[in-house]
Order: C-alpha cells, then sequence, then structure tokens
C-alpha cells in the first residue's frame, strides 16, 4: 500500500468512482497548478470495493458543478492547519451553465460560436440534461 | 400580452394566449378586408435558410393582406452567411431595418439562439431543423377547431415520421396540454417518437403502434405525415421507409365518418390522391387555416390589431 503524508491545508476529494479520477483531474484543469496535486488511483473500499481519491494541497476555489456532474457521489473535504473544517457531498445540478456542450449532430451550438449554453437536469439516475436550444437530452461523460 | 414577445415553441405561449390568436384568426377569416391595413408601414424579415413553399408563401400573404411589406431571402448564398456572418450579427442588422422576423433554419435551435440577440424585434420560429415548428401547430390547432368544434377530448392518430417530423412534435406537446386528448402513435420503429416528446406526456395519454390499420377505426383526427428525404443520411434507408404508410380509399372505409385527415403537406405519397375528394380530408383548407393563423400571429406579435 502507498502511503501519502497527511494534508495540512487544501482539499480531499474522497469516494470517487474507480476509474473517475483522472476524468476529475484533467476536468479540474490540476495540470494547470504550481500546488502539490496528488491522484490515487483504484485504492481498496470497504463501501466501494475500489475508489479515486485526489488530495490538493492548496487554497484554490473548487468548481462544485463539474464534480456533481463527473461523480455526484463524491465528497469533499477541506483541511485547515491539518484539520478536517468542513465536508460536502454533491448532488447532481438541476441547471448547469458553460460546462457542457451538446453532442445532438443537428444542435446549432455545433455550428455557431455559442457561449454559457444551459442544460437542465432531466434524468438523474441516466444524469441526462436537455440543451437549451434543441432540447436533444445528452450526458457530461460518457456512461460506458 | 403577446405584443413584442418572440414565438419559438408552443410552450411559449400559455393556452389562452392561443386560445386570443385563434379568436382574431375568427375575426379575420370573418373580415379580411377590415385587417388588411393593420399592417401599414410595418416590415417583415423573412429570412429562409431551408427551402420552404407553403410555410414562407403564407407569412408572406399573410404579411401583405395585413397592408405591411416583406424584405428577405430564400436562399442563405444570397445572405451575408456566405461571407462566414455568424447568425447573431445577422438578427441585430437585419432588426435595425425590420419590425417583426421569421427564421426557418436546418439546424435545431436556431431560432432560440437567434431571439436572444433581438431585443425589440419579435421572431417567429418557421421551423428548425427536427426541432419545432410552432406556427404550423396554431394552423393543425385553428383547423382543429374549426372542423372539430374546439382541441379538448380527441383520439388523435399521428402517423409517419415521428423521428424527425418537427411539426409532429410541436403538435404533440401542444395538444397534450388540452383536455382529454389521447394519441396513438403510429410508425415505424426507426421513426418512433423521441424520449424526450414522450418523457413530457402522461403514459395513459398515448399508445404506440406500427400498424395503421389496426388503429384507423378508432381516431378522430388522422395526422399523416411525410418521411422526409433530406433528414436521412442514407439514401437506401429513406427509399426503404418512404412508402410504409399508404393511405388511401380502402383505409379510409375502416374510418369513423367524422374522422378528419390532416397533413402539414407537402405530401409525396403517403396519401393517395384518391383520398383528396373525401369530405374527410381537410388538408387543402388546413393550408388555407395557416395563412390566417399567420395573420393574426404577426397582428398580435406587433400589437396592431386594434388598429382595424
Amino acid at each position: 500500500m502507498i502511503n501519502v503524508s497527511k494534508l495540512k491545508k487544501g482539499i480531499i476529494i474522497d469516494h470517487i468512482e474507480a476509474g473517475h479520477g483522472f476524468e476529475i483531474y484533467k476536468e479540474l484543469h490540476l495540470n494547470d497548478i504550481d500546488d502539490v496535486v496528488v491522484l490515487l488511483k483504484n485504492i481498496p473500499s470497504k463501501k466501494m470495493k475500489q475508489k479515486d481519491l485526489i488530495k490538493i494541497e492548496t487554497d484554490m476555489q473548487i468548481d462544485m458543478t463539474v464534480l456533481g456532474l463527473i461523480d455526484p457521489n463524491v465528497t469533499i473535504n477541506f483541511v485547515k492547519n491539518g484539520e478536517l473544517c468542513k465536508k460536502i457531498s454533491l448532488t447532481l445540478p438541476k441547471v448547469v451553465n458553460g460546462i457542457m456542450t451538446c453532442k445532438n449532430p443537428r444542435c446549432i451550438t455545433q455550428y455557431e460560436d455559442v457561449k454559457e449554453i444551459k442544460f437542465y437536469l432531466v434524468n438523474e439516475e441516466k444524469k441526462q440534461y436537455r440543451c437549451e436550444y434543441c432540447d436533444a437530452y445528452t450526458t457530461f461523460i460518457d456512461e460506458e | 400580452m403577446l405584443k413584442g414577445r418572440h414565438l419559438i415553441e408552443p410552450g411559449d405561449f400559455q393556452l389562452n394566449e392561443i386560445e386570443s390568436i385563434m379568436q382574431l384568426a375568427d375575426n379575420i377569416i370573418a373580415d379580411p378586408e377590415g385587417y388588411s391595413l393593420v399592417c401599414k408601414g410595418k416590415l417583415l424579415a423573412s429570412l429562409f435558410y431551408e427551402p420552404s413553399t407553403r410555410t414562407r408563401f403564407s407569412f408572406e400573404a399573410a404579411m401583405l393582406r395585413l397592408g405591411g411589406e416583406i424584405i428577405g431571402f430564400d436562399d442563405p448564398n444570397n445572405s451575408s452567411v456566405s461571407k462566414g456572418e455568424s447568425l447573431g450579427d445577422t438578427i441585430r442588422t437585419i432588426e435595425c431595418y425590420s419590425d417583426i422576423a421569421v427564421i426557418r433554419h436546418p439546424r435545431e435551435g436556431t431560432a432560440r439562439l437567434v431571439s436572444k440577440f433581438a431585443n425589440e424585434m419579435p421572431i417567429i420560429n418557421a421551423g428548425d431543423g427536427g426541432h419545432e415548428h410552432p406556427t404550423q401547430t396554431l394552423t393543425d390547432l385553428l383547423t382543429i377547431r374549426k372542423f372539430k368544434g374546439g382541441c379538448d377530448n380527441h383520439v388523435v392518430g399521428v402517423c409517419g415520421d415521428l423521428l424527425f417530423g418537427r411539426t409532429i412534435h410541436s403538435l404533440v406537446k401542444t395538444l397534450s396540454r388540452y383536455k382529454g386528448i389521447r394519441f396513438v402513435f403510429i410508425s415505424p420503429t426507426e421513426l418512433k417518437m423521441p424520449a424526450h416528446i414522450l418523457n413530457q406526456l402522461d403514459p395513459k395519454t398515448y399508445k404506440e403502434t406500427t400498424s395503421l390499420d389496426e388503429v384507423i377505426g378508432q381516431l378522430d383526427i388522422l395526422y399523416m405525415s411525410r418521411v422526409q428525404r433530406e433528414r436521412f443520411v442514407s439514401e437506401e434507408e429513406y427509399l426503404r421507409l418512404k412508402n410504409y404508410y399508404i393511405l388511401d380509399k380502402k383505409k379510409m372505409k375502416a374510418a369513423k365518418q367524422d374522422m378528419i385527415v390532416m397533413h402539414p403537406l407537402p405530401r409525396v405519397n403517403e396519401i393517395a390522391t384518391e383520398v383528396d375528394e373525401d369530405p374527410r380530408a381537410v388538408y387543402f383548407a388546413q393550408a388555407k387555416y395557416g395563412m390566417y393563423v399567420r395573420m393574426a400571429l404577426i397582428a398580435k406579435l406587433l400589437g396592431v390589431e386594434d388598429r382595424k
């Protein structure tokens, strides 16, 4: 088992479904920050059998919307002075603005430069959203 | 109050607002002369990025019969699109010249997008790809109202291309807001009603079938539609599905005596021409009502109906 030292300050994104950790890493653009970031994959977990986990030693703000879209079951722990100071569970956002793109090949947003496209949650179980322009259903990440 | 509003999809208007358009259409039908100058001095921009006969002519005829004028194009190659101009810029420019705009475009969601750029000019969606066609819905509602006395309590059969048929999507969503409406969706499996429409309906109010013969006797209204060549990527697939349903005299024998047959037109071969003589075939009357309902809509959105 690989050991990673305890975080003094920053954020621990826990209970990430195994395999989604790298997706979250990419969407949060963690590659672009200078702070210490650790991505742990396939950690044995009693509850989830396997999970991913990300530790970020930073003061940065996290965009919860993206996290909720990728994996609404993650928990976010905020650490200050080596102690857990806040814990947040996520849910799927009802409205997503400017993060998703429509996958309907006939949607006008595929052809014009459209900023801030709104998507409305229509099916929580399937994580489906409705495009404000063409009404087609789409998901943020392709499910296997 | 409809003055200054956009019509992108039928859901943009409340049923009482739709009713007010129907009532105005009734008044115009009763006294067309009386409304022949209400749009004098007003300009309609007719922006057709996709071929259309009926919709474009009926909008232009509607504006001319109200005493207004028209500018526009029916081929995007004759506009600045061919120079690479964005839709947003096109609309902002046209708003400088026009009082109201009608847009048809092959891409879904276009009318909603351009409406965000129009600050004072009402935008009317005249069809955006396979998505919505709200003025056809108004036409259909006026036709149902004229021939069936109202829009409540009907069994409505919708037959043909239910996947790409924008007129059908708009009509079904709107009729589902009326009382006692039940739908029978008749289509090949490949062209079934999409999930985003079915999800908006109470499952108890509709059934799906592939057989027109089995259900025609139950219907009060049969809404036929064309399998649209332009929506198919594969010509082979189009040819296989285009003759799936052909309504003819023989099939009509099994229908109720007061059932009406509607079609947004143009038809290809889904209704045999022999059916045209049947008094239950109302699709040409429907086309005429299309002009009157568009006259009513234009007058309402411009707020000029009281100029009569």
